[in-house]
Formats: C-alpha cells, sequence, structure tokens
C-alpha cells in the first residue's frame, strides 16, 4: 500500500455537502489501484504466518520487523500467484523482473522502505473484461506488481486527535499484489463494475480471498474530468480509502461532482491526494503542501533478480481455471439459466464447482430428462444455500454441510412427489444441522407425502363434516372457502399431502355434495 | 601463548598441554589489562567466553572436538548480530541494541566450538577508515599507539595485532578488513561476494558488505574462512557453489601461477617505502616460480568516485530504519516527524550524517541517472576490466593501501580519508576475493600490506600464494610490543 | 551545485534535524565532495549497462513454508516506548 501520507488539519469545507446530481457536460476518467493479499501461508520476505487476528506484534521475526542485519527471501508462492493472475488478467509476464526499495518514512513501515517493483514489474500490459453500458469492454491494466504491506497503526482517538499512536508489525511483510488499471472506466459505476469483476478472478485463481473488510482487497483510485471532445486529460486527484464496492461508487461520485463544481466555476483542480470519509461522505485533502513524493528508488541489493522459466509460466497457464465470465456466459448458454442467476453462481469457483457437481448429479440420480432442473437448482442455491453460506467464501462452500450430491438427492424427493416443495425446506434446514442426506431425514421423520387417494379421501370426508359452514360458503360462489379446507386437510397430514392430490379430491367432492 | 596461531593453539589443546579455559581465561586477563590503552573493544562478554570454553575443553577431554577451531579464542566486528548480547555497530543509536538472533557467521562459529571473547570496535556503521570515528571511543594501532589501526574493521585488527584475541571477524565494504589488516600487521581477507552469508550483518552498503577473517597467519585464515563460507538459504545474494578444502590447497606452492601486477596500483603520492616492499614481495614470488605479468586497469581511478556514489546511496537506504521506533536510541520530540529526526540528529555521527545525506540525494528525483545509474555503468566496467585481466592472469597482487598507518586525527578532511581505500574499493566494485599479507616494515616500524586478489571464489589460490609468501619470508615472527 | 534549500529538502527528506550550523557546513562539505565525484562524467558509458549486484545468481526463492515467529517479548524487546503488546510512537500529526 502507498502510504497514508499525513493529513492537513483544515477542516474540509471544499466539496463537502455538495448534492447536484452528476453532470453531463464533463467525460470522467477513472483508473484504479488494486492492492491484494495473496492468499500464502507464510509472508513475502519471512517464514512467519499471514493468519489474521492474532494479538499484536505476536507474528513477526526479526526480517518483517526490519531488525538491523536482516535479509528478505522471495516467497515462491508469491510468484506463482502473481503469474497466474497476471495471465489472467492476459498480461505479458516479463521474463526479467526485479525488485526495488521505495523509500517513504511512516512507523508502520519498519524499514522506512517497502521492497516493492519499480522498472521492472512482473507482468505489463493485460486487460479486464467487463460487462459496461453499451456492451462488454476491455479495460487495460498497465501493470501488475509483487510487493509487501505494512503493519497497522492504531490511534488513540483519532489520527488527527491523538496524542500517540501504536503499531502493530504482524500484517508487515504480507504478500501484496498491486494491480494498476489504465485510465479507461468512464463512469463511478464502470469503476464498481471493474473492482467487482477484478474481485472475482482474484477469487477464482484461489490468488486472494477477497476479503474487503479484513483489508485483503484495497483500491485507490485516480479520477480526472475533461470538458466532453478535450484530447488531453484533466489534472488527476488520487482519492484513497476506497474498501468496499459502495464507497468505490459514492466516493468517485462525489469527487466527480467536486470536480465538475470546481470547473464550472473556472477553478483549477489540484493535483493532490484526498482521502474518502466514508461515514461523513466527501473526500479531503490528505498531504500538507510541503510534502512531496520522491520515493528513492533504487534495484533491492538484497535480492537477486527474477529471470522467469517459461515452462513454469507455462505449467501456470495450462493450469488456469476457466474464469467468472466464461463460465457465466456457458451456465446461461448450457444450462439455460438467466444472467442473474449465472453471475451469483459464479461469485467463486467453488460456488459454481457446487452447482455443476448438483445439476449433474440430479440429472443422474432422477429418472427422465427435464429441462428445467438446471434453473431449479439454482433457486434451491440462490434462496436457501446462500442464505445460510457466503457464496464468495471458498471454503465454505468447500465444506458446505449439505453436499452438492445430497442437494440433488433432496430435489429429486420433490420431483418424484415424495414430499413437497415445503416441507423440502423443513429438509434442507435438518440436512444444514446435521449433514444426514435428505432421504434418510425423511424417512427418519416420516416426512413422506400423502399420496395415497383412499387414505386422503378419509381425511377430506373428515374435514367436510367437521366444517359445514366452509361448504355451505363454497357454494353460495366463496370459492375461496376451498382454501380453507385445503389448509385443513394439510393440517390433519402434517403438511405432508400431495397439494395438487388435495385438490383434485377436494374439488371431486364438493362437486358431488 | 599470545600471539599463537589458533591452528597450534588447538594442537596443544589436543595435546593436553593447554585448554580452552586457560586459554580464554590469559586472552581475558590480558583484555583487562591491555584494552585500556588499545581500545579494541566496544564489548567483552566474559562470563559466556568461560562458559563456552569450559564446553570445548569437556569436547577435547571426551576427544569429540567440533574441529580445529574448538576453543578458539575470537573477537566479533561489532556489527555481526550477537542473541543477546548488545551490537551496537559503534553507533548511539544501537547502543542498548540486543538482537534477538544470531548472524549465519556467529551460529556458525558457535557451531564449529568457537570461544566468543567480545564485540570489537568499529568506525560507526562502518564508514571510515581509521576506527577513530566510533560513537564510544577510538581504537589505537598496536604498533603505535598514537596511530589508527585502520578501519573500519579496526578493533578487530587491533585486537589480532595485540594478542587480545587469537581471531577476529571483520567487514569489508571498500577495504575495512584488507586496509586495517595491513595497518596492523596481520592477515585480512575479504572473500568473493556472496561466499559469505551476510544475514545477522548490519548492512551498510549490501551490494558490497562481505565479512571476512582477521588472522595471525594464512593457515588460520583458511581455517576461519572455511568455518563461514557456504550457501545460507537466509541470504538471497549468496552463491550455492561447493565450498573446497582450503587447508588442502593451501601448500600447493605458486610455481606456474601468473600473477599481474596492474599499473595503475603504483600511483604518484604512493608512499615510497610501500611501493618498495610491494615490489620486493614480488620478487620474493617470482623466486618461488610464479610468472609476473603486467596488466591494465584503467577504470580502477573511477571506482573511488562510483563505491562514493554506490555506498551512501545504499547506506542512507540501509540506516532509514533507525528512526526511534522499533529499537535503539529514541529522542523526545512534539510530534513523530520531529522526534524521528531528532533521533536520528542524536544517534548518528557526523560522517555518517554526511554519508546519508549524500546518498539520500544522490539517489533524489533527477539525480538517480546522474550519480547512482552512472556510479553503477562504471561498477561494470571496473568489473569488466578484472574479467579480462583474469583471463590471462592467475592473480593480481598489488599495495593493499597507498600509506601505512596514519596519526590520530591526522585526516580531518573526508575526502583525504576516502582516498585510502584506493586500491581496495575495486575489489568490492567487482566482488571478487582478495587478501592482505604482511610484506615489510616502514622505516618507523610500521606494517606494510601486500593484496593479491583472485577470480570470483578463487579463495583457495589467493590463500595458497599467501601462504607461500608467508612461508618465504620472517615478517609474521615481529610483534608489536605492548606491554 | 547544492544550494540551502536542496540541503533542507534531503534532511526532510531523511528525517535528519540538523542546525542552521549544520546545514550549512552539510551544504559545503556536500558540494565539496560532489565535485569530485563528478569526474564520473568523464567516464564513457555509452551502452554500459549498470551493475547491481557483483554475484551473477538469479531466481532465488523460498517455499511457501510457515516458520516459526519470535516471541512477542522479543520482539517488543528493544521498543523505546511501547503499550502492553504495541509500540507507541508520538502524535503523527505535525504540531
Ligand atoms: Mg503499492
Ligand atoms: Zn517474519
Amino acid at each position: 500500500m502507498t502510504e497514508p501520507g499525513r493529513i492537513s488539519r483544515r477542516p474540509p469545507s471544499d466539496g463537502a455537502g455538495l448534492t447536484d446530481p452528476a453532470p453531463t457536460n464533463y467525460e470522467v476518467v477513472i483508473g484504479l489501484e488494486v492492492h491484494a493479499q495473496l492468499s500464502t501461508k507464510s509472508k513475502m520476505f519471512c517464514g512467519c504466518t499471514t493468519k489474521f487476528g492474532a494479538p499484536p506484534n505476536a507474528q513477526t521475526c526479526p526480517v518483517c520487523q526490519g531488525m538491523p542485519g536482516v535479509l528478505p527471501v522471495i516467497n515462491r508462492r508469491a510468484v506463482e500467484f502473481g503469474i497466474r493472475t497476471a495471465l489472467a488478467f492476459n498480461c505479458r509476464v516479463n521474463p526479467s523482473c526485479r525488485f526495488a526499495r521505495k523509500h517513504y518514512y511512516y512507523p508502520d513501515m519498519p524499514k522506512n522502505y517497502q521492497i516493492s517493483q519499480y522498472e521492472e514489474p512482473l507482468a505489463e500490459d493485460g486487460f479486464l473484461e467487463i460487462e459496461a453500458e453499451g456492451g462488454s469492454r476491455n479495460i487495460g491494466i498497465q501493470r501488475l506488481h509483487l510487493e509487501e504491506d505494512v503493519g497497522k497503526l492504531l490511534h488513540e482517538g483519532t489520527l488527527e486527535t491523538a496524542q500517540s499512536s501504536l503499531v502493530d508489525f504482524n500484517r508487515s511483510g504480507v504478500p501484496l499484489m498491486e494491480t494498476v488499471s489504465r485510465p479507461e472506466l468512464h463512469s463511478p459505476e464502470e469503476a464498481a463494475t471493474y473492482l467487482k469483476a477484478f474481485r472475482a478472478v482474484l477469487i477464482f485463481l484461489e490468488v486472494c480471498d477477497g476479503n474487503m473488510e479484513e483489508g485483503s482487497l484495497r483500491c485507490d483510485a485516480n479520477i480526472s474530468l475533461r470538458p466532453r471532445g478535450q484530447t488531453e486529460l484533466g489534472t488527476k486527484v488520487e482519492i484513497k480509502n476506497l474498501n468496499s464496492f459502495r464507497n468505490v461508487q459514492r466516493a468517485l461520485e462525489f469527487e466527480v461532482r467536486r470536480q465538475a463544481q470546481a470547473l464550472d466555476a473556472g477553478e483549477r483542480i489540484v493535483q493532490e491526494t484526498r482521502l474518502w470519509e466514508a461515514d461523513r461522505g466527501y473526500t479531503r485533502s490528505m498531504r500538507s503542501k510541503e510534502f512531496a513524493h520522491d520515493y528513492r528508488y533504487f534495484p533491492e541489493p538484497d535480492l537477486v533478480p527474477l529471470r522467469l522459466d517459461r515452462a513454469w509460466v507455462d505449467e501456470i497457464r495450462a493450469a488456469l481455471p476457466e474464469l467468472p465470465r466464461a463460465r457465466r456466459q456457458r451456465f446461461v448458454s448450457q444450462y439455460g439459466v438467466p444472467a442473474y442467476d449465472a453471475e451469483v453462481l459464479t461469485q467463486s469457483r467453488a460456488l459454481a464447482d457446487y452447482y455443476e457437481a448438483a445439476v449433474q448429479a440430479l440429472g443422474s440420480a432422477a429418472a427422465g430428462n427435464r429441462a428445467d432442473r438446471p434453473k431449479t437448482v439454482s433457486n434451491w442455491i440462490m434462496s436457501e444455500l446462500l442464505a445460510a453460506l457466503p457464496g464468495d467464501d471458498e471454503l465454505a462452500i468447500q465444506h458446505s454441510p449439505i453436499t452438492p450430491r445430497h442437494l440433488a438427492g433432496l430435489l429429486r424427493l420433490i420431483e418424484d412427489g415424495t414430499i413437497s416443495g415445503k416441507i423440502a425446506k423443513d429438509v434442507f434446514q435438518k440436512m444444514l444441522a446435521s449433514g444426514d442426506d435428505a432421504a434418510a431425514i425423511v424417512a427418519r421423520e416420516g416426512l413422506t407425502q400423502v399420496a395415497d387417494e383412499a387414505a386422503l379421501s378419509q381425511i377430506i370426508v373428515t374435514v367436510m363434516a367437521a366444517n359445514p359452514r366452509a361448504i355451505d360458503d363454497y357454494k353460495r360462489g366463496k370459492k375461496e372457502a376451498k382454501g380453507a379446507l385445503v389448509g385443513q386437510v394439510m393440517k390433519a397430514t402434517g403438511g405432508k399431502a400431495n397439494p395438487a392430490l388435495v385438490n383434485r379430491l377436494l374439488e371431486d367432492k364438493l362437486s358431488k355434495t | 601463548m599470545m600471539h599463537r596461531p589458533i591452528h597450534e593453539l588447538t594442537d596443544a589443546y589436543r595435546r593436553g598441554d593447554l585448554t580452552p579455559t586457560a586459554a580464554a581465561e590469559s586472552y581475558l586477563a590480558r583484555i583487562a589489562a591491555l584494552d585500556q590503552r588499545v581500545g579494541a573493544y566496544l564489548t567483552v562478554v566474559r562470563d559466556d567466553a568461560l562458559a563456552a570454553a569450559v564446553e570445548s575443553e569437556r569436547r577435547w577431554r571426551a576427544g569429540t572436538p567440533l574441529g580445529p577451531l574448538d576453543g578458539a579464542p575470537l573477537a566479533l566486528k561489532d556489527v555481526l548480530c550477537t542473541r543477546g548480547v548488545r551490537t551496537t555497530c559503534g553507533s548511539k543509536i544501537l547502543e542498548k541494541f540486543v538482537p534477538p538472533y544470531d548472524a549465519t557467521v556467529v551460529e556458525r562459529l558457535r557451531a564449529a566450538g568457537a570461544v566468543v571473547l567480545g564485540k570489537t570496535n568499529l568506525d560507526e556503521f562502518a564508514m571510515g577508515s581509521s576506527t577513530e570515528h566510533s560513537a564510544f571511543h577510538p581504537t589505537r594501532n598496536p604498533w603505535d599507539l598514537t596511530r589508527v589501526p585502520g578501519g573500519s574493521s579496526g578493533g578487530s585488527s587491533a585486537a589480532v595485532a595485540g594478542g587480545l584475541a587469537a581471531g577476529a571477524f571483520g567487514t569489508d565494504t571498500g577495504g575495512s578488513i584488507r586496509q586495517p589488516a595491513a595497518f596492523c600487521g596481520v592477515v585480512g581477507m575479504k572473500p568473493t561476494y556472496g561466499r559469505v552469508s551476510r544475514y545477522g550483518v548490519i548492512a551498510l552498503a549490501s551490494s558490497l558488505d562481505q565479512v571476512g577473517p582477521f588472522a595471525q597467519d594464512v593457515e588460520d585464515t583458511a581455517l576461519l574462512l572455511a568455518a563461514i563460507a557456504g550457501h545460507d538459504r537466509r541470504d538471497s545474494t549468496s552463491i550455492a557453489a561447493p565450498v573446497p578444502d582450503y587447508m588442502a590447497e593451501l601448500s600447493k606452492g605458486v610455481e606456474g601461477l601468473t600473477l599481474g601486477l596492474p599499473d595503475e596500483y603504483f600511483i604518484d603520492g604512493m608512499d615510497p617505502e610501500i611501493e618498495r616492499a610491494v615490489r620486493e614481495a614480488i620478487e620474493v614470488l617470482r623466486g618461488l616460480g610464479a610468472r609476473i605479468e603486467r596488466v591494465s586497469l584503467p577504470t580502477t581511478r573511477h571506482a573511488l568516485a562510483a563505491y562514493y556514489i554506490i555506498l551512501p546511496a545504499e547506506a542512507s537506504s540501509n540506516l532509514a530504519r533507525y528512526d526511534g521506533v522499533k529499537y535503539g536510541l529514541r529522542v523526545a520530540g512534539r510530534d513523530l516527524i520531529d522526534m524521528e529526526s531528532r533521533t536520528r540528529a542524536a544517534g548518528f555521527g557526523a560522517e555518517v550524517k554526511r554519508r546519508i545525506m549524500l546518498g539520500t540525494y544522490a539517489l533524489s528525483a533527477g539525480y538517480y541517472d546522474a550519480y547512482y545509474g552512472k556510479a553503477q555503468s562504471v561498477r561494470t566496467l571496473v568489473r569488466r576490466e578484472f574479467a579480462a585481466a583474469f583471463a590471462k592472469v592467475d592473480l593480481i597482487v598489488a599495495p593493499t593501501t597507498p600509506n601505512v598507518a596514519f596519526r590520530h586525527g591526522e585526516k580531518e578532511d573526508p575526502l583525504s580519508m576516502y582516498l585510502n581505500d584506493v586500491f581496495t574499493i575495486p575489489g568490492n566494485l567487482s566482488g571478487i576475493p582478495g587478501v592482505s599479507v604482511p610484506c615489510g616494515f616502514s622505516g618507523a616500524g610500521l606494517p606494510i600490506g601486500l593484496q593479491i586478489l583472485g577470480r570470483p571464489l578463487d579463495e583457495a589460490r589467493v590463500l595458497r600464494a599467501a601462504y607461500a609468501y608467508e612461508k618465504a619470508t620472517a615478517w609474521r615472527t615481529r610483534q608489536p610490543e605492548l606491554v | 551545485m547544492i544550494d540551502r534549500k536542496d540541503v533542507e529538502h534531503v534532511a526532510r527528506l531523511t528525517r535528519l534535524h540538523l542546525t542552521e550550523a549544520e546545514l550549512e557546513r552539510m551544504r559545503e562539505q556536500l558540494n565539496s565532495i560532489l565535485a569530485h565525484l563528478d569526474t564520473l562524467r568523464l567516464v564513457d558509458t555509452t551502452g554500459v549497462e549498470p551493475t547491481s549486484h557483483a554475484v551473477d545468481v538469479v531466481n532465488v526463492m523460498r517455499e511457501d513454508v510457515e516458520e516459526p515467529c519470535f516471541s512477542q517479548d522479543a520482539m517488543l524487546a528493544n521498543a523505546p516506548d511501547r503499550s502492553g503488546e504495541l509500540f507507541r510512537v508520538p502524535r503523527i500529526i505535525e504540531e
């Protein structure tokens, strides 16, 4: 991550409280810089664990605390994850890359330089296809590089008022992958769409857990406005602290308005870094004027260059999974599910795998070939499974107590009339709690649907005898009275009666009275 | 017992004529009696040393010594991190720093059974050539206490010369082992960059620093190097090549070897006594069967300038971490930046500040290409010239320094101090191994060093030539009289 | 030539407090040293690649294996100021 910088003490007045709708006389130009924590076991340059949530300073060693004398050693897995992502983003993986030191002082950065990449990054020149207004579009990715994360600062109060701050170096040295897009996004919505698509790819590649609350994915934006028709770019402003999709969009929307208003008033936009204050809904200037960037990059002498072996890159390429976009399109064409379903089902590789496994299991478990099965599976996943488990959590889905085969088993019981859809929802909850398969639960709890005409007729006769008022109402034309009778029958059978059969038998008997 | 090389001490341990405890005790006694005057040590670890000596003694008695260094009383330059023992780098900013870990070199020495007596003085952060610029006290040359021992590893060279340690380790970034070895009349070796792990060595200039031994003779030098050389997975710049058996190579002589004599190492203004001593040494080697051939290393005269850009640049980066946040000195300030700026102002000495400023400037926006980039290209030329020379000759012989040990306070101007390293710096820029071996004395009785440089990883041949020369001469028999 | 403002800028970049007198002396010394280093301009380095490593080692990487961390106590022992398990630093916003 780039440094938070120092914050001016002047209260933010500029732009705060703007509520005008987005202006149309300017073209918006946005580029995003995303830092993703890589899901390695150990840190970028030492063997310390990357696990989240330990007590402060319990997950460090001399290397990640930047003690005198220590040296870094590159984590091969981090490089592999970088290459995997670069290939997924259609980047050119540079045959030779190296690390560089980036210098600035901040107390959460132990060496007061960050080991990053500068002139020879891991990969360059790729793109990510997103669904934009008016169809899909390729958003250029300028570069992708690896670096180390910094520690965490805790302020006693807020940064502005704190008399002192506290440092926890647990996160220091966790591998980060920085990806810089080209300034090719044209609206705040597009920026949010890009970030969503970006995150989905990382989750699919299993290189980052995508957890924005825990800071596994962090986003900064560059935004400028120019009058429509003008070719040169306007002055760009960098916005930091955009740590959710909603914040990306809100902050950029605010910034579009702020800049447009300034331009309308004939003011010049100042090239600066601004911080998004999510709680207050505005961006504010971050750096004091005298602070100039001068990172003094030079090649990291403690690390040697990487000359990436073609065979290794090819091996990683060959093992790339089908990416979210391609899979989404295939789900629509192959299974005939709506685009919306396809999008939900492809929010993680585990969920997409789950879906396909369930569809396949249902196909082989149930008789015949029904075209609506894939949609039925999708409905059950979207309304039931995802109510219980987060769909973008690979591990949660992989370890779902209801396996795809068990879900298929449940749906087969509905298809063949063994249980009703309503009962099935109860069975689903029981499966979730116990991990047992549907047939076992239905048998154990006697939930089999009453589909025996003789038995049901007997119950209907009893119900009708007990409800002469309802029968009178029905006869006088109050058709809804039948519903009350159905309800009574269902109640009498503990919900196990086949509703279609109850309806038919009841109508038959009512017509004969 | 003092001034007996390690291989003689351990022979005596083996025979039972001497015990490691007795050896350690006498060294500690001598340090207690004499180091007031020399100032070789910053920290003496008496109890740890005696405990290690007792362990060693037990092994020797059991006939299971860990090797040829078991029980050897050694001193470590205070840039080598020692677990639980403060490691200061000769700086106020690290005065109270106690590392929680051992440098790889220290780990290997402990594993070899060495008895560490203490941590030796140096110019602050190894920036200097005289060991006058330690934040704690200057070190004096045992041959003449009014003179400097050289630097920056002057504490280690003075300890070995003064009989205050049987052997020692230092670091050489631009000559900081070879120059003090020459000034103190001991053997000092800078191995090939990457031959010895830098893990746990407090960095001056990461692309130039290398750890190496100081010893009383070449045989000890080989023993000490063998104990620390070899690949370390914690140092990405360490070389994975196997370590040859230096001892087995040692006595093969110089017959048939071609030695290169670089024109550029005999410059105007160099001490005529040094030139004479070195030329005589070359005649000795010729007499032993070596062929002598002139070589040219024309970029030598620009090496110093390149070095004084690369070193400050890397040092300014390496020293950025000393900010009063995690370890070391903190001076109170009204806010973070004020605290950091005052801590660094109070914690660093004048030369360190100068180099940090110079290096920061050389790396700053707009100057990188003119300074750092240019210096790194000049470095390429220096490397190429050595490679071309080594295509024709096996070794290069030259003076180690242009002058003998100077008086304390004699070189106040930083530039004249920098010139002291003019013959050693090219070896660091190109990463090649080099040794300084005593080759005579000036009229005033001050030692002179002969420098022998070799191809990358060819330490064995460098040592072999040094050994042949040492055996053919009697310089080693002279000792300074401290008492 | 480095002027006073350059020296102040560089001192600020590297967090070094210098008194008025030190700033002036530093300016003089840096200029004198840089004048000597400027001889590098005389070397023709057209087309010469820079050397950043004296060794030709490449591709050094470690496997992604967790190793035990150091204890909290060991890692906090050298702290000039701390609050429990955390390092403490003075206020970050400049006075
Ligand atoms: Mg970054
Ligand atoms: Zn660590």
